[in-house]
């Protein structure tokens, strides 16, 4: 890594950085009421959450995921849930 | 659809290192939707700038820079002017970045000075109300009777002793074609203020309320809620301006009594204690009528 | 073409041939004309530039940090207070390695406030990692922010470049100066800028990333590297200025009347003018005396001022600077230069003289030049100051 020219970081480089160990909770996704309304994947502050909304099959990356539990919160149909973490 | 190739694609990438439940890295992935590649942007000394950007990681898939704590809307002044002798101005948007204080506080005369010079950029404040990245002392945007570690509650205080600061209603002062107020409870809210500054040539200011988990001592999963709080109680409006007139707010469906709000935050708690802190509490509830009132947001 | 030019005018118009694209400035006097000029330049349509006319010097600085990024050519001028309020930029500008140049037109600080010329300012910003050279007259002046923007931007170089000119001395006073007429041949000495690293929607780097301590120092290091490296730059700029237009002024430093000097007097900038003067007169008097001129504060000639001093007896540092509990600034680096290499023979006197815009006359330095063979290791001593004052 060149960095002669001052302290310069390559594009997405973060990608690197496996968050998903900050996770004390972890989201399930129950796959019974969703209405594919997609409110979790624009609240997740992560961006993890990815899915269809015509199957409404949503997971999560679990890499990355810092187990917040808004999808949880605001899952407008609950079908989201938060499991503790094994460590 | 949205795929894990593509989630990890995103602008705004994952991996980095903002805490469980940030709601300014929720808005800034948000913003970054609608801004798409062409874009280039700065960012104020703040946590925004710690935590995406650790050398040698990054998370920003466009051309980012940050200089300093005060400087974001010059350096993007000096930003916008480079593509403008380069003819590259159309078709890459520049915005420049802050906290509450980088904005309001020790970057307001450089923001002013991008306002009048009307460069086109749009200046994105994340309004979390204090000095997040330091450990939670108060701004100018720090909101009446919260605690931080700079205006703690104490037998002689109730917290922060003054109200936020006007910012949104400064930048209107300067007659910039558009100033909008949004919030990460409210994400279409949100990306359509966006689109709407992208159309429009000239400085523009959008400032986005994102609630702080540690500063403002709450469970990581309230973030929305307590975003949707705010602007249901009337204590953040939202609404757009165009130079100094507002023409859109976002209207309340029902009011909610700040009480509902401040009671989910540990900055607030002290309030709870007593009949002294009832009274407080009926202050705050003035001022959310008055907001309501003032905005019109029912 | 020989010009009788105001100093700002000649340091506008050796800006305006360099071809900056974007400048920005706030005004201070004594910078005010030749932002000026430039402003005018721009709006004849004599210079193609964005001229952004910013709220302080802080955002100035800051602006053209921004456009530099972008891999533009960029310009900025400023004096005392501005430079002070600008300081925290240029370390950001320095670390992040880019080739600003800007003009300081070298004037005293607050308080007391003052207008007139001294170095103080540049002193106060020596170790900000930005390049610092000294132009003695007005077509030094001219020629030395051409050389500017080819140091700066050297590849291996990447540093800003403040060229310091004596406020009012130079900025006011006029002289006859050669520019130059063809902007084909400045273009040809001074090839575009072509930055490796930019803002560029094509390939997006990050920068001003945060450096954690297990990086911190290697970004400190390799920038004192190129500080170190941008002698040679600096030289090279200035001999290939003499081969395409003729003119030279040394390169770190230049000596005059050196040979068998045994006394030799240091000084930069403007002041100079008046040394050779009193050295002309003491040598036909039979005075073995010299001048080393220092054309390079920073990065600073030890090798060059240890030659040309070794075989001296007594030198005089005339600064118009002060180190409030220490002394002299340069007359310190002098004396450890000559240390370092176990030179002990030479007696080195650093004076404090003409602060805040105060004369510094002929007699002066004959003065100066008789008590500094009477008196050993002078150290920032003030000169001609009035007693009533005190």
């Amino acid at each position: 890594m060149d960095f002669k020219v001052g302290i310069i970081s390559m594009p997405g480089a973060a990608l690197s950085n496996k968050t998903g160990s900050f996770a004390n909770e972890t989201p399930v996704f129950k796959h019974k009421a969703c209405t594919g309304c997609n409110l979790c994947i624009y609240f997740c502050p992560e961006g993890v959450i990815y899915g269809d909304k015509k199957t409404k099959i949503y997971d999560f990356d679990p890499d990355y995921c810092k187990g917040c539990g808004i999808c949880a919160e605001e899952c407008p149909v609950d079908d989201i849930e938060m499991v503790l973490v094994e460590k | 659809m949205l795929t894990k190739e593509e989630t990890r694609n995103e602008l705004f990438t994952m991996g980095h290192t903002g805490c469980s439940g940030c709601a300014q890295s929720m808005s800034v992935k948000l913003i970054m939707e609608i801004l798409g590649k062409n874009t280039i942007a700065t960012s104020a000394t703040g946590c925004l700038e710690v935590f995406s950007t650790r050398w040698p990681e990054s998370s920003w898939k466009i051309p980012w820079i940050h200089s300093l704590f005060e400087n974001s809307a010059a350096v993007a002044s000096g930003v916008e002017a480079a593509l403008k002798y380069m003819g590259k101005k159309d078709g890459i948007n520049v915005i420049a970045q802050g906290g509450d204080g980088g904005t309001a506080d020790i970057g307001l005369q450089a923001l002013s000075g991008m306002f009048e010079r009307n460069h086109d950029v749009l200046y994105i404040c994340y309004d979390n109300g204090a000095y997040m990245n330091t450990g939670y002392q108060r701004s100018g945007l720090t909101p009446f009777d919260a605690y931080t570690t700079t205006s703690p509650s104490g037998k002689e205080s109730f917290g922060n002793n003054r109200p936020k600061k006007y910012m949104p209603e400064i930048a209107m002062a300067h007659r910039i074609p558009y100033t909008a107020v949004s919030s990460a409870g409210y994400p279409m809210d949100l990306q359509k203020k966006v689109k709407k500054a992208m159309t429009i040539k000239g400085a523009k200011y959008l400032q986005v309320d994102v609630p702080c988990v540690p500063g403002w001592k709450y469970e990581p999963r309230y973030s929305v809620k307590l975003a949707q709080l705010a602007v249901q109680t009337g204590l953040y409006p939202l609404f757009e301006a165009e130079y100094d007139k507002i023409i859109s707010v976002k209207k309340i469906s029902k009011k909610v009594p700040v009480e509902e709000y401040l009671k989910l935050q540990g900055r607030f708690k002290h309030l709870f204690k007593d009949e002294a802190g009832r009274a407080e509490i009926e202050k705050i509830q003035k001022m959310a009528d008055e907001n309501i009132e003032r905005y019109g947001l029912m | 073409m020989k010009q009788v030019l105001e100093g700002s005018m000649a340091i506008a118009d050796g800006v305006r041939m360099a071809e900056p694209h974007v400048i920005s400035a706030y005004p201070i006097t004594p910078q005010t004309h030749i932002v000026e000029h430039l402003s005018q330049m721009v709006a004849d349509g004599d210079l193609k530039a964005e001229f952004i006319m910013v709220e302080s010097e802080h955002s100035a600085a800051s602006v053209v940090l921004g456009a530099s990024a972008c891999g533009v050519r960029t310009y900025t001028a400023t004096a005392a207070q501005g430079l002070l309020y600008m300081e925290e930029v240029i370390y950001n500008i320095a670390g992040m390695r880019l080739p600003v140049v800007m003009t300081l037109a070298n004037r005293a600080v607050s308080a007391p406030i003052n207008i007139w010329n001294d170095m103080q300012d540049a002193m106060a910003i020596r170790d900000t990692g930005a390049i610092m050279l000294v132009a003695e007259n007005n077509q030094e002046a001219y020629d030395m922010h051409i050389q500017a923007f080819k140091i700066a931007e050297n590849r291996d170089v990447m540093l800003p470049v403040i060229v310091n000119v004596d406020g009012f001395v130079l900025t006011h006073t006029f002289e006859v100066v050669e520019t130059i007429d063809s902007i084909d041949k400045v273009r040809e000495y001074l090839p575009p800028i072509n930055m490796e690293y930019k803002l560029d929607v094509e390939n997006p780097y990050s920068f001003g990333t945060l450096g954690e301590p297990s990086v911190y120092m290697e970004s400190r290091y390799n920038m004192y590297n190129a500080m170190k490296y941008s002698s040679k730059t600096i030289i090279d700029a200035a001999k290939d200025f003499k081969n395409m237009f003729g003119r030279f002024y040394g390169g770190l430093t230049d000596t005059y009347k050196m040979d068998d000097a045994q006394t030799v007097i240091v000084a930069m900038g403007s002041v100079l003018g008046t040394i050779k003067d009193v050295v002309d007169e003491l040598r036909d008097s039979g005075k073995k005396i010299g001048v080393l001129k220092i054309r390079s504060f920073r990065p600073f000639p030890e090798e060059e001022i240890v030659n040309a001093l070794k075989n001296a007896k007594n030198v005089i540092v005339i600064e118009k600077a002060i180190c409030p509990g220490k002394g002299g600034i340069l007359s310190v680096e002098i004396r450890d230069s000559l240390f370092k290499h176990k030179i002990n023979t030479v007696n080195v006197n650093g004076y404090t003289i003409g602060l805040g815009g105060r004369d510094i006359t002929p007699k002066n330095i004959k003065d100066l030049v008789e008590r500094a063979e009477k008196e050993e290791n002078v150290d920032g001593e003030f000169i001609g100051l009035s007693q009533q004052y005190l």
